[in-house]
């Protein structure tokens, strides 16, 4: 079983709970989906047992022997990523998107593309099971192709060490990487908070998740920073029938635990904010959702 | 004339927090300013002011449309096609654009000879126009859901916003990626808003590394400064990156930002420093004909 953690808005806990979560009981596969900003490892300090190169797209560069300055590519870029030069034509790699036009049309053959291969998959243990986590490379895109391959990795894990569930730790945002990490998943869960920003993200996160044809469950997270809003998010959740299936007060400790390197079910057994994390938890594994 | 960013390699930092409440400062302090919310995919500073709409712009992208008449299948197209947005069957003469991967960067109508390949727009998101009762522009980049990439609606938001008034304050999306590189290229310095904890620092760590390779000036301003450990502080010294603020934990703040309240409103101290910082940069990065 696939369950896809997300939030639209960052910050609201994600990780965090994720990583309380994989470490609430059974063995899990852990994938951590964020490859922008994939965190979790540093949590769990899994030992590495597999790397993967990725390759995230191409840029196209401009052999300065062969190019006449003739402008053609400039006029068939899209991505105004061409722009002309003293000698020869001068590529905006930032604006580049890869789609090889250019390379194409080049009557002196004096365009080539060259892949981005400085991204990387890694997978390995850790001491609840078994960890996926992507790395892009900075300034690198096409992060929904690696979440992809994050995921298909997961699963064959999974088959493989006979471990039934695979949590997968969501980017922020409604794109392309949160696209590709809740289609075809079992269960989807948004982690929100109670501020203006985390409703409105919580609003387009939901409508992401139902126009993949399921429906999220909630979880309102530090609700005592605002007691009045959490009751506003129940009552739009409730309005439009999505279940909120637990809320957590605001925990110091959650960040105390992050710093020790632990999840806040690690760190402290006896917080009481792990009753109701493994609640949600059983609920989730349950099939109650 | 100069456009800062304010991003974070981490979500939930607060990056809106300090570019609303920057924003906010500069009007009240007599500057022209404008803010862009480039968070496309999240965009949450406009429900910080009051500000009523001025207008809209649709942004939009062209996709193939594919006349089967003409189509002989003969799969230039899908092989010019470097996102795999088209699926083709030539056997039993099947052919479909399948939008969601379509960049709309024209290799298809470049590849097919028998004119079967016409392009129509699809809509990507708006940019909607703000103004303050003052008369200040705010922009904001709005993605429609279901779109994959924001770069289009970020890129036309900042187009938008011109080279008009004093100082254009970007409030970037999260990540290192497409979407960031986008909003911080355009930019002349950036903030970079953390908080000292390992996640804050690992993705700190990803944003720097970022900003190094496109060259761009930036600071820090440490969120939250006293909770979780001083590993933030550490790397900021041995890379010799300047701190611009230290802005403690108070659940006063928490709760004012989660009311969609501006906190510098309420907290003169608070305005002062961030107003301290933003002038800072101003003259040592800023257009040197701007008149304080």
């Amino acid at each position: 079983m696939e369950i896809a953690i997300i939030s639209g808005k960052g910050g609201t806990g994600k990780s965090s709970l994720s990583a309380a979560f994989a470490t609430s009981g059974e063995k899990v596969v852990l994938a951590d989906c964020d490859v922008d900003a994939a965190n979790l490892y540093l949590l769990f300090n899994p030992v590495h047992e597999d790397e993967e190169v990725y390759i995230s797209g191409h840029k196209a560069t401009v052999d300065a022997s062969k190019c006449t300055n003739c402008g053609l590519c400039i006029d068939y870029c899209r991505f105004d990523a061409i722009s002309p030069g003293d000698k020869i034509v001068t590529i905006t790699e930032i604006s580049c998107e890869g789609c090889f036009l250019c390379s194409r049309i080049c009557p002196e053959n004096a365009i080539s593309m060259i892949p981005n291969d400085k991204s990387r998959m890694y997978s390995g243990s850790f001491r609840n099971g078994k960890m996926v986590y992507g790395r892009l490379a900075p300034g690198e895109e096409n992060s929904g192709k690696l979440v992809n391959m994050v995921r298909e990795k997961a699963k064959n894990i999974a088959k493989e060490n006979g471990i039934e569930t695979i949590i997968l730790d969501g980017p922020p945002g409604i794109g392309c990487p949160v696209i590709s990490t809740i289609t075809g998943v079992d269960k989807v869960i948004i982690v929100t908070e109670p501020t203006i920003s985390g409703l409105h993200d919580l609003q387009r996160a939901t409508g992401i998740v139902t126009q993949s044809g399921r429906k999220p469950s909630i979880i309102i997270n530090k609700w005592d920073l605002n007691p009045s809003l959490t009751v506003q998010i129940k009552k739009w959740c409730a309005d439009n029938n999505f279940q909120v299936e637990g809320i957590l007060q605001f925990e110091p400790e959650m960040v105390e635990s992050m710093v020790k390197g632990k999840s806040i079910i690690e760190h402290n057994p006896d917080n009481k904010v792990n009753k109701e994390i493994k609640r949600i938890w059983n609920n989730i594994l349950n099939n109650k959702l | 004339m100069i456009k800062i960013a304010v991003a974070s390699g981490k979500g939930g930092t607060g990056k809106t927090f300090i570019a609303t409440n920057i924003f906010h400062t500069l009007l009240q302090n007599n500057h022209r300013a404008m803010l862009v919310d480039c968070d496309a995919e999240a965009p949450n500073a406009a429900a910080f002011f009051n500000i009523i709409e001025t207008g809209r712009t649709e942004v939009t992208q062209p996709v193939p449309v594919i006349n089967t008449d003409l189509c002989t299948f003969c799969g230039k197209c899908r092989e010019y096609c470097n996102y795999n947005a088209i699926f083709l069957l030539p056997p039993a003469k099947i052919i479909n654009v399948i939008e969601d991967l379509c960049h709309g960067c024209g290799a298809c109508s470049v590849a097919c000879t028998y004119g079967a390949i016409t392009e129509k727009s699809v809509s990507l998101g708006q940019v909607i126009q703000y103004r303050t009762r003052e008369y200040h522009t705010v922009i904001e980049a709005r993605t429609n859901i279901g779109v994959l990439s924001p770069v289009p609606v970020i890129k036309s938001a900042i187009k938008m916003a011109g080279n008009n008034g004093d100082i254009i304050i970007l409030d970037a999306p999260p990540g290192t990626s497409c979407p960031f590189i986008q909003t911080v290229s355009a930019a002349d310095y950036v903030v970079l808003v953390t908080e000292p904890t390992p996640f804050g620092l690992s993705d700190l760590k990803q944003s720097v590394e970022t900003l190094k390779i496109i060259n761009k000036p930036f600071g820090i301003i440490l969120n939250r400064a006293d909770i979780g450990d001083n590993k933030v502080q550490e790397y900021m010294l041995n890379e010799d990156i300047p701190l611009l603020l230290e802005i403690p934990f108070k659940k006063e703040i928490a709760v004012l930002y989660s009311r969609g309240k501006l906190v510098s409103e309420k907290d003169p101290l608070f305005e002062k420093q961030i107003l301290t910082v933003f002038e800072t940069i101003f003259a040592q990065n800023g257009n040197s004909n701007y008149q304080w």
